[in-house]
């Protein structure tokens, strides 16, 4: 094999462990929070690209509807339990993005614009089926929020099914430059990923490290008694989480469509390959996530030249020997004390 | 708990209705009954798994595909008969499970339905790429199970090993082993404590799953007649999930319960959703993934439980009475509280005691004799060093009072003589055997009992259940004797043990009580109870009289007495000083992972080096 | 005047009710303890009251009925719990910062003044401000945590156990942290394990048995008391 092909993988790999790197990183923010293995962000990351995808093809998006719904029940629980300024997010903001989402299908708005508004449809339903799903549980176990995760991912996989139909979809790439840099060709949309995934990941950790309700969200990681007595509404710092796991989720998806057709059940594959990366963190180190992620990527790239077929296999396998590890060093985290 | 009599008339009652079902049910409920008794089959692997010793898995549908696979190309290709399959998917099940539990038996919590999901989606990919398999398509034309069988004798025989699987796995939770399973999910750290080799029963009991789900599998192949991947990946494992969710992870019928509304409304879904919804897709599918959050939602513990309850608050409201609290201490006056915690024994007690021999007892060590003993023991954490040079010793016969304030290094001390955490340097040393490094069951087989600081109990077994799992090591029963029944002497004995340990503490009342019902105090007794089964030379104690009233905390330094004088060696962790200072005979302090004083009660007391660290200017 | 006031409070885990019906008021600059066996309810008692649980019955603070955790911080009820609920994995400094964490959403950017108050309580944390809370000994462990209630500027502080499983030198050194909250002018609801330190410290007391409350008045009279006497002091026996 010579150079040319080995950089080329290596810079496949690396674009999608970029990509894998940020719902690893919206994984580990939403597990912190919630305890909740956030198995569906893999769905979403379908649902966003499927989004837009049927914008520019001027079909109003389902998933618009899905949101509306969600908004309307939550409203309609909110009123009932006479908390009036529901109406601003359940009822206006759904209400001008629907208006502005039909508009922008009806019209044909620039692929941004509607890139824009997918982005919005797909994180807010991240807080709204935390609301639905995982809220009533309270404090349940791990598990019980793992078999939950589960049994959303059918959930939303059934909608998407509705909505979209199984056929795969690829949305423009955003730039067809390329930049050749010594012998190597590096495609505008790797960069752009990488740029993305850098500003991204910069702006989580300046919200997080220097701002006192980015400090609260990680309290109520560290401690959920502990946040709730310094007035963190655990409520909120749930919804906050997801919401942040299912904007980390609508980006990727944008950014994987140019680069591979998506259809409703692959998203999910990309959401379990950015959890393996989250595991490879122990789900709690962020760096070591990251590390995760791009090693992900560049392995998976690489067995895809060699033993296309076995892709999957070797990836998914990745995740035992690091369990192992972790549950050597971890100790026993189900011991209750 | 159903009583024998009722027992058998269940039994005989569910082998009468299979006997019947080639007769009364048309070909289509036929097939319907035999794919629900299969799912129950391997929903069933799953309750022991998940439910009773607390492993989920995410990959129970691999095994099923396993078995099915193997018998489903041999009969095919291979030109085997249907029956030779069914050793031969067993094995690869069973095999499969063993070589797999090799690794993720070590795996725990959470991350083991992590690696399940890992698993079963690389198995997935492995049925649709193998070679000769047919792809992601599969295979047909396999025979059916006998030649010439009707599909309702099919279900008939179905039926006929569902009841058989169910009365063995019955058997099983009420043994030895099935204690052990649940201890195995509540918590670990204890279960080794009492000497169950958790590894060796987190692999056993994951085997026999993958068993449950291999017959299972063999039952689908050749019933069903056609094999491809789909029925065995990630989706169809997490039906088997959604089951006993659905049906109660924690009870047998469950799986029977859940299987059965699972296959039924999917059937009856099936056609109804994508007409309603006019375009198909797998609507069933999002049904149940709704009712499984909703189920998890207002019913945590499954329909069947739900439903239980339900039926017996509604007996309850028409006409009986509530049943009795068992003996729980409930008036608040204040002469109640006087109420000692160990009454006098019951009269039946001593022919418990009688019995009670027949399980072996060690030699205990002449009194005075050096029983452990800990030589510049260390413990660091990373960077952090908790414990450091800890020379301590105790003799048969002996109370000896570990004190300091928390993060001193005495929970430290205590876990590495128990064998809960390896010493980074150091010897420790039990009735002159270095023990260091060899793990809290080793420790146990040798003689060591100790409680925990939180009291870690199985919060729903009976009380009785919870003391007999401390003689866990004084038994042998394992799965196939405690499935057949083999070990009903044994498993009189060692509840005979129980029952005379009870007695000890004072808790022959409460029995039959889950031991979560119990008051805090009592709990302990339960744990000491249950240290006290293990026959142990040494006893340790963590915070034994945290949080009980004087009166408890008296009586509790008596038996405390009354062990010593028996022999028996005590090392104590406690706060509360006028108990230590009454009870024990010799007090190691500790304060940043040090010893800085050791010596009998008074010495301590005014030992200018204890005043300054941690006792003050007031003792 | 009363600042704290529950009534026929009931409150429990699922469906196993632990508290059965308590009353009890704490008025302003008053200390008032609970004494009791485990298992008779002080937790879930502080934890109801705190907003925590479910609760049936009323509690109300400064004659306004009072809601979840969230409005009891707002409006100056700050718990320290018996397990301190420290944000182990940041620093002393955010812990305390956090503790400001509702009056900063209020408005207040006062942060950096609050905190040099705490550092003068507790000059041990001042030293350890870059420290993470993970690393801190057990007494400074309930320093911060008494630290980061301070930030919140609160009327009324409940504390759950603040001597647990300290060195007998360093009880002494929290008891005379909280007198000195007491005539700063904060309201102390205090439940104790250690009978006799709280019965010597608060104004008044309460016992509680069994999820009620067994037996109350002011602590002077309850030291005296032969039932409290034999059921939790002991006669002292080393003098």
């Amino acid at each position: 094999m010579d150079n040319a092909i080995l950089l080329a993988l290596l810079q496949d790999g690396l674009t999608t462990g970029a990509i894998y790197l940020l719902l690893a990183v919206g994984l580990l923010i939403a597990f912190s929070v919630t305890r909740a293995i956030f198995i569906p962000q893999g769905d979403l990351v379908s649902f966003a690209a499927l989004t837009l995808a049927s914008m520019i093809g001027r079909h109003i998006p389902g998933t618009i509807w899905l949101l509306d719904s969600l908004c309307a029940a939550a409203l309609a629980l909110s009123l009932a339990r006479g908390r009036l300024n529901a109406v601003i997010p359940y009822g206006l903001a759904p209400a001008v993005l629907t208006i502005a989402t039909l508009a922008a299908t009806r019209y044909g708005a620039p692929t941004a614009v509607s890139a824009v508004l997918s982005l919005g449809i797909v994180t807010a339903l991240g807080p709204l089926l935390y609301r639905f799903a995982y809220e009533p549980l309270g404090e349940a176990s791990v598990l019980a929020l793992l078999i939950v995760s589960m049994a959303l991912h059918f959930v939303l996989i059934g909608i998407a099914l509705y909505c979209f139909g199984a056929e795969g979809v690829s949305t423009p790439a955003l730039t067809d430059a390329s930049f050749d840099i010594g012998s190597v060709t590096v495609s505008g949309q790797s960069l752009f990923v990488g740029l993305v995934c850098l500003a991204m990941v910069g702006a989580l950790r300046w919200f997080s490290v220097r701002t006192l309700y980015g400090k609260a969200l990680r309290a109520a990681a560290s401690d959920r008694l502990g946040a709730r007595l310094i007035g963190v509404d655990h409520v909120l710092s749930g919804r906050t989480a997801f919401a942040l796991a299912s904007f980390a989720a609508a980006v990727s998806g944008l950014l994987i469509a140019p680069i591979t057709p998506l259809s409703y059940d692959t998203g999910f594959e990309i959401g379990l390959k950015g959890f393996v990366a989250a595991v490879i963190g122990g789900l709690a180190s962020y760096p070591l996530a990251a590390a995760g992620a791009l090693i992900v990527g560049t392995i998976e790239s690489f067995s895809g030249f060699w033993a296309s077929e076995y892709r999957n296999i070797i990836v998914f396998s990745l995740l035992i020997p690091v369990l192992i590890w972790l549950s050597l060093t971890r100790g026993n985290p189900e011991d209750r004390a | 708990m159903t009583k024998p009599g009722q027992r058998r008339t269940l039994i005989v009652a569910a082998l009468a209705v299979s006997a019947a079902l080639p007769f009364v049910l048309t070909e289509y409920e036929a097939t319907l009954a035999s794919f629900t008794g299969i799912a129950a089959i391997a929903a069933l692997g799953l309750v022991l798994l998940t439910g009773v010793s607390g492993q989920t898995s995410f990959g129970h549908a691999t095994f099923v595909g396993l078995a099915a696979y193997t018998t489903a190309w041999m009969s095919r290709y291979g030109g085997w008969s249907p029956v030779a399959g069914l050793p031969a998917g067993l094995a690869i099940a069973g095999g499969t499970a063993f070589l797999l539990g090799l690794i993720t038996s070590r795996i725990s919590g959470h991350y083991l339905p992590l690696a399940t999901i890992a698993w079963c989606a690389s198995f997935f990919y492995l049925f649709g790429i193998l070679p000769g398999l047919g792809g992601y398509n599969g295979f047909g034309e396999i025979p059916p199970l006998f030649p010439g069988i009707s599909t309702g004798t099919a279900a008939a025989l179905i039926g006929v090993i569902l009841i058989a699987v169910t009365i063995l796995a019955a058997n099983l939770l009420t043994s030895r082993t099935g204690r052990a399973m649940r201890a195995l999910a509540q918590s670990r750290i204890m279960a080794e404590s009492v000497g169950i080799d958790t590894a060796r029963l987190a692999r056993s009991t994951f085997v026999l799953a993958a068993l449950l789900a291999g017959l299972a599998g063999w039952l689908f192949a050749h019933v069903q007649r056609y094999v491809s991947p789909a029925p065995f990946g990630l989706s169809a494992s997490i039906e088997y999930v959604f089951m006993v969710v659905i049906g109660g992870v924690s009870q047998l019928g469950g799986a029977i319960v859940g299987a059965a509304i699972v296959v039924l409304l999917r059937d009856q879904l099936n056609d109804l959703l994508p007409r309603l919804l006019g375009s198909s897709g797998n609507f069933e599918t999002v049904a149940f993934s709704l009712a499984v959050i909703a189920s998890l939602q207002y019913a945590p513990r499954g329909i069947a439980p739900a439903a239980t309850s339900l039926w017996r608050s509604g007996n309850r409201l028409l006409n009986r009475p509530p049943p009795a609290k068992l003996g729980l201490p409930r008036d608040v006056s204040w002469p109640g509280l006087a109420r000692p915690s160990t009454t006098t024994p019951p009269p039946t007690l001593e022919r418990a005691a009688a019995h009670a021999r027949s399980l072996p007892v060690r030699p205990k060590p002449p009194r005075g004799s050096l029983i452990l003993q800990t030589t510049a023991l260390e413990k660091r954490f990373g960077g952090l060093i908790a414990a450091r040079s800890i020379d301590l010793a105790v003799h048969a016969g002996e109370i000896v009072a570990l004190i300091g304030p928390n993060g001193a290094g005495k929970s430290t001390t205590f876990n590495l003589c128990s064998g809960a955490l390896a010493p980074t340097a150091g010897s420790i040393r039990l009735l002159d055997q270095p023990i260091q490094g060899q793990g809290a069951r080793a420790i146990a087989r040798r003689g060591l009992a100790r409680t925990f600081q939180h009291v870690k109990l199985l919060p729903e077994a009976t009380v009785l259940d919870n003391i007999a799992l401390g003689g866990h090591l004084r038994a042998r029963a394992g799965f196939v004797r405690s499935m057949l029944r083999l070990d009903r002497t044994e498993e009189a004995a060692l509840l005979q043990t129980a029952c005379f340990q009870a007695g000890r503490v004072g808790l022959t009342d409460v029995l039959n009580a889950p031991a979560g019902t119990l008051p805090l105090g009592r709990q302990r007794l339960v744990e000491i109870a249950r240290g006290l089964c293990l026959d142990p030379s040494i006893f340790l104690l963590d915070e034994p009289a945290a949080g009980l009233r004087l009166q408890e905390k008296q009586a509790l330094a008596e038996l405390l007495r009354a062990l010593r004088d028996e022999g028996m060696a005590i090392l104590l962790v406690e706060h509360d000083m006028d108990f230590v200072m009454d009870l024990a005979d010799r007090i190691a302090v500790m304060d940043f992972g040090e010893k800085i004083a050791d010596g009998p009660p008074g010495q301590i007391q005014d030992d200018p080096v204890v005043r300054e660290a941690y006792l003050g200017g007031v003792a | 005047m009363t600042l704290l006031s529950v009534e026929n409070l009931s409150a429990g885990y699922g469906k196993a009710e632990v508290l059965h019906g308590v009353s009890l008021s704490v008025a302003e600059r008053q200390i008032v303890a609970i004494v009791g066996p485990n298992g008779a309810g002080k937790t879930t008692l502080m934890h109801a009251t705190m907003g925590l649980l479910p609760r049936t019955g009323l509690v109300s603070f400064m004659d306004r009925s009072a809601g979840d955790a969230g409005w009891m911080v707002r409006h100056g009820v700050v718990l320290v719990p018996e397990t301190r609920a420290l944000f182990t994995d940041m620093s002393v400094e955010e812990n305390l910062q956090l503790g400001a964490f509702a009056r900063y959403r209020q408005g207040a950017r006062d942060l950096p003044e609050s905190m040099a108050e705490v550092f003068e309580i507790f000059p041990r944390l001042a030293e350890r401000r870059r420290q993470s809370a993970g690393t801190l000994s057990g007494g400074e462990r309930q320093m911060l945590a008494l630290g980061r209630a301070l930030m919140g500027k609160p009327k009324l502080l409940l504390l759950d156990e603040p001597s647990l499983g300290l060195a007998p030198k360093i009880v002494a050194d929290i008891f005379r942290v909280i007198g000195t909250m007491r005539d700063r002018g904060i309201s102390i609801l205090l439940v104790e394990q250690n009978a006799r330190a709280a019965l010597q410290m608060a104004d008044y007391g309460y016992v509680l048995e069994m999820g009620r409350v067994a037996l109350h008045g002011s602590c002077a009279i309850l030291a005296e008391d032969d039932r409290v006497i034999e059921t939790y002091l002991g006669r002292k026996r080393h003098a």
